[in-house]
């Protein structure tokens, strides 16, 4: 009885093993692939940093990446994962590129880092019935675009910015000025 | 030759899995939220169905009596591994979709129930007549309520548009819409079948 199952057992992990070797370098590669198409579509054909982060959503772990010119305006996006609801919050993949309707539009704006939905006093309107499913999408903005600025210690007009924003950043600034010295 | 076809029919109208055994309850509420994703759900439990409808249909003889639910357990899961790591490989769209539920195969009742009830006492070939009968079943179902659920919430069937979404009841798209979708075709079947 106990030698039968362990036959069993031992055959199928055999054979989950073959499988696995057979299927690891594929998969590799098809994560790589979804990444590089994002890199090349959030920069729009355009000079600029694309811009990785993860923030939580309203069903989980959301990956998006932004593209930013040198001067911080926003060149495009990708949701890369997301467990949002199927219908309402998984619309953020096309919401905030629509040209059409620049009110809910984010490419093209320069970046600020305080993104936020019009509920909350912002100017950026949030997916119809999503509203934490658009504050989640905002807020990985927002980071992506600290990190952004972070890795390049780009001066953007500080009266745009909160003033708790501009302290951070004009250390880093002369941090990599000190560097560069 | 009769009862071939008698196995392979039986899955498909008499004993379809969601209408008429009502089992795998839970990937058909899950997974069909567009006629794509329901075919993709039904088509890989079929693989499974198949495969370990087969299997264990071959070690009947040698599982003992008293560990044969453990046993049926480890050569379905090993299945559903093997469709996870494949279409992770090979179809990162859909894996993309359905990659939550496919691990969710291994518990699914239609592929414990038909390795209880009909691979273990039946010979390799009507086993595996069995599976692709109850498979073809689980994913007409499936795409049924699937393209039912897409039609309605998003005004497309396949991706295609019909109607603006902008007119699309939402509800059919979420979870409610799928007990609700559900239970009105499954009415319709009873009836029909009757």
């Amino acid at each position: 009885m106990a030698l039968s199952l362990t036959s069993i057992a031992l055959v199928a992990a055999v054979a989950l093993g073959c499988v696995y070797l057979f299927t690891t370098e594929q998969i590799e590669q098809q994560k790589q692939a979804t990444q590089n198409a994002a890199r090349v579509a959030v920069l729009n054909g355009q000079e600029g940093t694309p811009v990785e982060v993860a923030v939580d959503g309203f069903g989980g772990t959301m990956r998006v990446m932004v593209g930013f010119a040198p001067d911080g305006t926003i060149l495009g996006y990708e949701v890369l994962e997301h467990s949002e609801t199927p219908g309402l919050g998984d619309k953020a993949g096309s919401w905030f590129k629509n040209a059409d309707k620049p009110a809910q539009c984010i490419v093209g704006r320069q970046a600020t880092g305080q993104f936020t939905v019009s509920k909350d006093g912002g100017d950026v309107d949030a997916i119809t019935a999503a509203t934490i499913s658009s504050r989640a999408f905002l807020k990985a903005v927002n980071e992506a675009y600290a990190q952004f600025q972070q890795e390049n210690g780009v001066q953007v007009e500080a009266a745009s910015c909160a003033s708790q924003m501009t302290q951070p950043k004009s250390e880093i600034v002369e941090e990599k000025e000190a560097n560069n010295e | 030759m009769n009862n071939a076809v008698k196995t392979l029919t039986n899955g498909i109208l008499k004993e379809n899995p969601t209408f008429g055994l009502v089992l795998g309850m839970c990937p058909t509420l899950a997974t069909t939220t567009s006629a794509v994703n329901g075919m993709s759900m039904g088509l890989a439990t079929m693989f499974v169905l198949v495969c370990s409808n087969v299997v264990i249909s071959l070690l009947k003889n040698v599982i003992p009596d008293k560990v044969r639910i453990p046993a049926f357990i480890v050569v379905i899961a090993t299945f559903v591994t093997m469709v996870q790591l494949l279409m992770q490989a090979y179809l990162p769209g859909i894996y993309a979709v359905l990659g939550l539920f496919i691990p969710l195969i291994v518990v699914n009742c239609i592929v414990l129930g038909r390795a209880e009830a009909f691979a273990a006492k039946n010979n390799v070939g009507l086993s595996a007549l069995d599976g692709v009968g109850m498979g073809i079943g689980f994913t007409l179902s499936l795409t049924v309520i699937g393209a039912i659920r897409e039609f309605l919430g998003t005004g497309c069937v396949f991706g295609a548009h019909i109607y603006s979404d902008q007119y699309g009841m939402l509800i059919f798209v979420l979870a409610p819409g799928a007990f609700i979708c559900l239970a009105y075709v499954m009415a319709l079947v009873q009836k029909l079948m009757k």
